[in-house]
């Protein structure tokens, strides 16, 4: 498919970007040993690893926000500018990074031309010549977004978008691409990939860094593995299977027989009784008349994109949400609707959808994040027993494998898999008979998302009933049955042996009369 | 998947044009700016229904002169919430600059030293000004000190400087050149309302169509943003500072100009006000957002209010109440029109 053509154009060209022998330390932390990475100039590039390897500090230096303490970055054969000169950075190279850098309270236009806007004669902003121009840039890039609009306004996608038309008019063709689909639903990672594929045939060089490895092995040509600050392995895609990936990415050898992580072992209880029935469930613009039921033991899959509902449907049973029609029961009471306290009392736990904004208090303690929900655990009338809090967050901190000094770390300090782990220890710590999950493996790196999805497992097996919302196929496949919404609504439901295709057509809405 | 559904999907999410005005050329978001016209128009009304002297030009004049001088410190604050600081302090620097300048100028028999002319009354109010808002830049940008206590910090101590060099007291006999602009009029209206136009056009100007002025937006939406973008973020949040204190001081000058005299407690309180009327005018506490325009639409509304009550005959004692539950009436308003939380 054009691939050997692609290599042979590339090959007499210097790489688009290079990085040799380079170090960095934050004090007494090795972020990057004598690592280096060479992107091909035309190529979608892909860099993984695991939490810690060392991807964001490389992407720093590259970006020329940090400087190496060792080690030559060049672009296109000649030597990176000084870091103070940010126009010359910004012309060989640009960073959509997961955290947005666009500017929320101005238009998209504005955005676009930040710090560059054109001038009249008398020095003042132009502010038709900026619109136009913008206008010209996004339409050149065949980017459907607003000029007028506020940034703030945008969507995810939209924004990645502006993004990179912002970054290509700064003259570079070389972007680096930040997990970019952590946000995204399937449909727009399918719409984000078709727009790389096309700057790619238009001389755009991609380095595409992503937990997700199907993504790799659907986007990129050659893929570069970091591990524990040191580069690993570089090879072409085609030629490394997903086994020797992952064992790359991990030191050792995983079995990944099905291509998805883990499978349900145990097969539920088929008499056991439900934990949660949900009856005609409706919520204005979201879902409607949604019923279905989860017994004790039973792992339910809710698959759907982002805008399926499924997300508003769960936070419904966590009491985040009233509903406006319908009832929920949990294991025989019916909590009041949009009462978190209620549905925690009810026995819910509750893995949210963005731990950063609903899971965790950066700030505090991993002991103050664990024990949020349970304060009645913690001491009586209010009080909190410190030791006591303590020795139940240890206790946590044990079963859940949070690789942490302590109890008194503030979260913050953790790899994004162990701070979902805590945000999951958060969820058990009322013993919960329903269990929640929300993504719970977003943006977590691959043997922490295997440690997840088996911790749900073995609550599964105790007799937690739980449901797991998310469109992640390896969450979904852990899952007894898997049921789809599109568009608010219950449309198809699976039992195990279903296929990829099978869920994702549905999940897209392909098959549906909806 | 099939790819071909994917690439053939060119449609966005539902929203993903702004709403829009007059053929698309306003976008909503900009009348945000208007929002408190609607308002200005029910209260000059029902303030003409109270007292028809409401809108006669003599009460008007006397509206827009009385708030020149607070105006200029909202305009000060706007500028400075937009790159999402705060200055507390500017309340002070209203009483301490023209207060330095009549202590250094004035005679003995009006609380004085009598050191300097009186034609130094002004450079020295300004100058006094710029000082006030270089020490805000040097703790707050330089030493990245928390802005809110700094000038909390300032506020005090200023404060207390002019009690202090006062004894308490007030300055009076002033030099002319300090009463000159509280009290000329410039074709028929008072200078100070000539200025503090003038300023907030320059401003408005300043920010919409300079470089420098869509900076501010920028560093205070998202500061490393404005960084990565190549604007010099701490010297742009240096210069506003010092801008604020010299606005603060001018608009001090005005005051003492027009009372001819500057007391101990002259500005004590005006704090409230100030940021009363930049946040019912739309001005963010959070920084990034809000226009002079609205801001100056605040002041006036809170001081065409207070007039109307004033020719209502309400007594003065329940004047001070009535302004608070105004202050959060106008916020339940604003909230309501613009439809988003505040914070």
């Amino acid at each position: 498919m054009g691939d050997e053509a692609r290599h042979d154009r590339a090959s007499e060209r210097p790489p688009a970007a290079l990085a040799v022998g380079v170090s960095k330390r934050y004090g007494s932390t090795v972020a990057l040993d004598g690592a280096g990475i060479s992107v091909a100039a035309g190529e979608t590039h892909a860099l993984v690893g695991r939490n810690g390897a060392g991807k964001s500090t490389l992407v720093s230096i590259m970006t020329g926000l940090v400087r190496p303490d060792e080690g030559e970055i060049a672009f296109d054969g000649g030597p990176a500018p000084r870091l103070a000169d940010r126009e010359a950075w910004r012309g060989r190279v640009a960073c959509v990074y997961q955290k947005s850098t666009v500017i929320p309270g101005l238009t998209v236009a504005e955005n676009l031309f930040l710090h560059r806007q054109p001038t009249t004669r008398l020095g003042l902003v132009n502010w038709s010549a900026l619109r136009r121009r913008a206008a010209e840039l996004l339409a050149e890039w065949d980017v459907s977004a607003d000029v007028h609009a506020l940034a703030g306004e945008l969507t995810v996608e939209q924004r990645q978008f502006v993004e990179i038309a912002r970054a290509l008019s700064g003259g570079a063709r070389f972007i680096v691409l930040d997990e970019p689909t952590a946000q995204l639903d399937a449909a727009a990672i399918g719409r984000l990939f078709a727009r790389i594929r096309e700057l790619q045939q238009r001389g755009v060089t991609f380095l595409f860094i992503s937990h997700h490895l199907q993504e790799v092995y659907d986007l990129c040509d050659t893929v570069t593995v970091f591990r524990d600050a040191r580069h690993i392995l570089t090879a072409p895609v085609a030629e490394l299977s997903k086994g020797e990936l992952v064992a790359a990415m991990t030191g050792e050898e995983v079995t990944a027989a099905s291509g998805h992580l883990r499978e349900r072992q145990a097969d539920p209880p088929p008499e056991a009784p439900p934990v949660l029935t949900v009856e005609g469930l409706t919520l204005e613009d979201r879902y409607a008349d949604v019923s279905f039921a989860v017994r004790a033991g039973e792992v339910v899959g809710l698959a759907g994109a982002a805008d399926s509902g499924r997300i508003e449907l769960a936070e419904t049973l966590a009491g985040l949400r009233a509903a406006d029609a319908g009832t929920v029961e949990v294991d025989g009471r019916r909590p009041r609707p949009g009462d978190v306290p209620a549905a925690l009392a009810a026995g819910v736990g509750f893995v949210p959808e963005d731990r950063h904004r609903q899971g965790l208090v950066p700030d505090m303690t991993i002991a103050d994040n664990t024990t949020l929900t349970v304060p009645d655990r913690l001491g009586p009338r209010g009080l909190i027993d410190v030791r006591r809090r303590d020795a139940l967050a240890r206790e946590m901190i044990d079963d859940l494998a949070i690789k942490t000094p302590g109890p008194g770390l503030p979260v913050s300090g953790l790899s994004g898999g162990n701070q979902q782990k805590v945000v999951m220890a958060r969820a058990l710590a009322n013993r919960p008979r329903l269990l929640v999950l929300v993504n719970p493996t977003a943006g977590v790196d691959v043997r922490s998302k295997d440690f997840l999805l088996g911790k749900a497992e073995q609550v599964a097996d105790e007799g937690t009933g739980v449901l797991i919302a998310s469109d992640e196929l390896d969450d979904l496949a852990l899952c007894d049955r898997v049921l789809v919404m599109f568009r608010g609504r219950l449309v198809a439901a699976f039992t195990a042996g279903w296929t990829d295709n099978e869920l994702v057509t549905a999940m897209e809405g392909v098959h549906t009369d909806a | 998947m099939p790819d071909s559904t994917v690439v053939e999907a060119p449609e966005r999410e539902p929203g993903a044009r702004a709403p829009r005005l007059l053929g698309g050329r306003i976008p909503i978001a900009r009348l945000r700016e208007f929002a408190l016209v609607p308002a200005i128009v029910v209260v000059a009304i029902a303030g003409w229904i109270v007292d028809p002297v409401f809108v006669q030009r003599q009460n008007v004049i006397n509206i827009l002169q009385t708030m020149s001088e607070i105006a200029l410190l909202v305009l000060a604050q706007a500028l400075v919430l937009i790159v999402r600081k705060m200055d507390l302090s500017l309340e002070s620097t209203m009483g301490l600059a023209p207060g330095v300048a009549a202590w250094l100028t004035v005679t003995e028999a009006g609380q004085g030293l009598d050191l300097l002319p009186g034609a130094l009354a002004v450079p020295v109010t300004l100058a006094v000004g710029v000082a006030i808002g270089l020490v805000n830049a040097l703790l707050i940008v330089r030493f990245g000190l928390s802005g809110f206590i700094v000038t909390l910090g300032m506020l005090i101590m200023l404060r207390g400087t002019l009690t202090g060099i006062s004894g308490g007291q007030t300055f009076f006999q002033l030099p002319s050149s300090m009463s000159y602009l509280g009290t000329t009029q410039w074709l028929g209206l008072p200078a100070s309302v000539w200025l503090c136009l003038t300023l907030f056009a320059v401003g408005i100007a300043v920010l919409g169509y300079t470089s420098f002025g869509r900076s501010l937006y920028a560093i205070g939406g998202n500061e490393d943003a404005a960084r990565a973008a190549g604007i010099r973020t701490h010297r742009t949040v240096a210069i506003v500072l010092v801008v604020a204190g010299l606005l603060a001081a001018l608009g001090g000058l005005l005051l003492s100009g027009r009372l001819g005299s500057v007391a101990a407690a002259q500005g004590d309180g005006a704090i409230f006000t100030v940021f009363a009327a930049a946040v019912i005018g739309g001005v963010s506490l959070s920084g990034g957002r809000g226009s002079l325009f609205g801001a100056f639409t605040g002041i006036l509304l809170l001081f065409m209010i207070q007039n109307v009550l004033t020719l209502g005959g309400v007594p003065a004692e329940w004047i001070d109440a009535l302004n608070g539950s105004i202050i959060l009436l106008a916020l339940v308003m604003s909230r309501i029109t613009t439809g988003k939380a505040q914070d």
